[in-house]
């Protein structure tokens, strides 16, 4: 018998049969998570079955992270719709001010070897913990509720290798996957799971492996899987499931559509470019010089703990260019604590920067930073799509939160590895 | 689910996002699908709403769909009247959604269908017919699951007729 790619596995265990690539199957789904922009038409998918219900109402978590706080009247009744979903249905309710869904389900709820299905694209960041997690539609989430159950066409994967062992100075894994997706495009991998691999993926943190599961949906990969290791099993322990832990990785001899390696050391800082993010350059191949208007740290993608530490660390007893807004959205609520009992909030204030409540933040074009006509907007999210930040005239580059911090002090799209 | 749908083409580039079809500067009417499907594909085409007339196909080129799962975008394509959406190849999500809303979504070669043509689609037998350009074309079957859905005209009818997925 072949073996099974770390894809293939997770489906296998729980459809219960052999879930090879390309076959359907229905599985049981270990958690389902929606938010404040598609939990509403979720519900009233429900509702036209004529039940209100939750199959699993303890793992199925409703975030209010979109608009939040919310900035108009129509999106506080879909905060007031949600919250009475949950009071029917016992469905956990993740208020405004906790923070972005991905980052809250990797702190606290999933696990090595589940499925979690979430009706938002950037689901496939918790594949970081060796999670088959995806992102789906209202109608397929409304279901999911309801049923317990989704069906899925079992992707062929592509197998992802790192060669080289250490990052060079002032890169970073939002570089690594900036680069990847620029070298196979933003539909390189549609339909595929992209399973990580290498002497170099084997050491990264469960940290920085998140800001890479995050983004292969920008390669249009339906999942981004690391192997569980040694790092899931301490970054489980951290937050008080070690218990959790399990070990799975792909087989030795798994089929693979496709093998792409990554040249570790040979990278440099990487900027993606509007208006698609494999528009990708190295740094210092980018032309001409790039004022920004404003830079926006945090999200889904690089609003954690870790990348706040890089960005303090530039900012420290410096000042923000006076021309330049720059706004800082922690991605939950334990990293703004922790932000601030590390001082980092000060550091943050005390060189002119915004602070603004754990969420989505600006990369939705809700609020909280929508930009002008004509603006240029340097971010660490993941999309930089025409009209993205709320303004279809303006222009949003995407780099590493390194390179988003020492620009902000420039002024203009800068090389971070100059001051390092 | 109707079978023949014919109409006039209204074609698009690569990579057209959910954000260019439904932009997150109208997120609040995310509520209201009549009011939000005013503003279809307004970042691409700022007078598409306009120029159509019910049953037009919008044709896109590469990766049709990307970004967000939002699937208030199929939605709104299909509240604005359009009967199918074509194209060289679907981002992933956006894809499942236009079937779980009954919005009918076609691989095909786009390069030879432009702007202003007339098409007549055969969704069972798999055939587009370019009346102005006078050529036949033949685009793969759904899997069945899919094709399923379709039928009934999305996934909540689907669901309520079967109670589960059958595959």
């Amino acid at each position: 018998m072949l073996g099974h790619t770390l894809a293939e596995k997770i489906l296998s265990e729980k459809s219960g049969q052999e879930a090879k690539a390309g076959t359907i199957t229905v599985v049981d789904v270990d958690w389902i998570l929606m938010q404040d922009g598609t939990g509403p038409l979720a519900v009233k998918q429900i509702e036209k079955l004529g039940i209100v219900k939750a199959a699993r109402p303890d793992h199925t978590i409703i975030f209010l992270d979109h608009a939040s706080p919310s900035p108009r009247k129509e999106l506080s009744n879909d905060h007031k719709l949600l919250r009475d979903f949950s009071q029917k249905t016992g469905c956990l309710i993740s208020e405004i001010g906790k923070g972005v869904s991905h980052q809250i389900m990797a702190e606290k709820y999933i696990n090595p070897g589940e499925v979690l299905v979430g009706a938002d694209s950037h689901t496939c960041t918790g594949g970081a913990l060796a999670v088959f997690a995806t992102g789906m539609g209202s109608t397929d989430i409304g279901m999911a509720i309801v049923s317990g159950k989704t069906w899925f066409r079992v992707p062929e994967s592509f197998k992802i290798i790192s060669k080289g062992k250490k990052l060079p100075k002032g890169v970073y894994a939002k570089d690594i996957i900036l680069y990847l997706i620029g070298l196979i495009g933003a539909d390189g991998a549609t339909y595929k799971a992209l399973e990580f691999t290498g002497d170099f993926f084997k050491e990264l943190p469960v940290e920085d492996r998140l800001t890479i599961s995050n983004m292969t949906v920008e390669a249009g990969a339906k999942a981004g899987l690391f192997p569980s290791d040694r790092h899931t099993r301490a970054f489980l322990e951290k937050y008080g499931r070690k218990e959790k832990y399990q070990e799975i990785h792909a087989d030795k001899d798994a089929i693979y559509e496709k093998e792409v390696q990554i040249d570790i050391e040979g990278l440099k800082p990487v900027i993606s470019r509007p208006h698609t993010v494999d528009n990708t350059v190295f740094i210092d191949e980018l032309k001409p010089v790039t004022r920004v208007d404003q830079v926006f740290i945090g999200t889904c993608t690089n609003g954690r703990i870790e990348d706040l530490r890089i960005v303090a660390r530039i900012f420290k007893g410096k000042k923000i260019d006076k021309r330049v807004r720059c706004l800082i959205t922690p991605a939950s609520v334990d990293v703004f604590q922790k932000a601030a009992e590390e001082g980092l909030i000060e550091i943050f204030i005390r060189s002119g920067a915004t602070v603004l409540p754990p969420g989505c933040g600006a990369c939705v074009g809700v609020h909280q930073g929508i930009l002008a006509d004509g603006e240029v907007c340097l971010a660490t999210q993941n999309r930089n799509f025409k009209g993205r930040m709320g303004n279809p005239d303006s222009h949003i580059y995407l780099a590493s939160p390194a390179t988003a911090a020492y620009s902000a002090l420039t002024g203009k799209i800068s090389d971070v590895r100059e001051i390092l | 689910m109707k079978d023949v749908l014919k109409g006039k083409v209204w074609k698009f580039g690569d990579d057209i996002s959910t954000d260019l079809i439904t932009p997150g500067r109208y997120f609040h009417l995310r509520s209201d699908l009549n009011e939000l499907a005013k503003h279809t594909l307004e970042d691409a085409d700022p007078d598409f709403i306009k120029k159509i007339s019910g049953g037009d196909f919008v044709v896109g080129g590469r990766n049709f769909g990307l970004g967000s799962s939002r699937e208030h975008a199929p939605t709104v394509i299909k509240i604005s009247g359009i009967s199918a959406v074509l194209a060289k190849s679907f981002a992933r999500i956006f894809y499942r959604n236009a079937i779980n809303v009954g919005l009918p979504v076609i691989i095909c070669d786009t390069d030879q269908i432009d702007t202003g043509d007339e098409l007549i689609v055969s969704l069972t037998e798999g055939k587009i017919q370019n009346v102005t350009k006078k050529k036949e074309m033949d685009f793969p079957p759904l899997p069945k699951i899919m094709a399923d859905i379709l039928n009934e005209g999305g996934l909540v009818n689907y669901i309520k007729k079967n109670g589960e997925y059958k595959i």
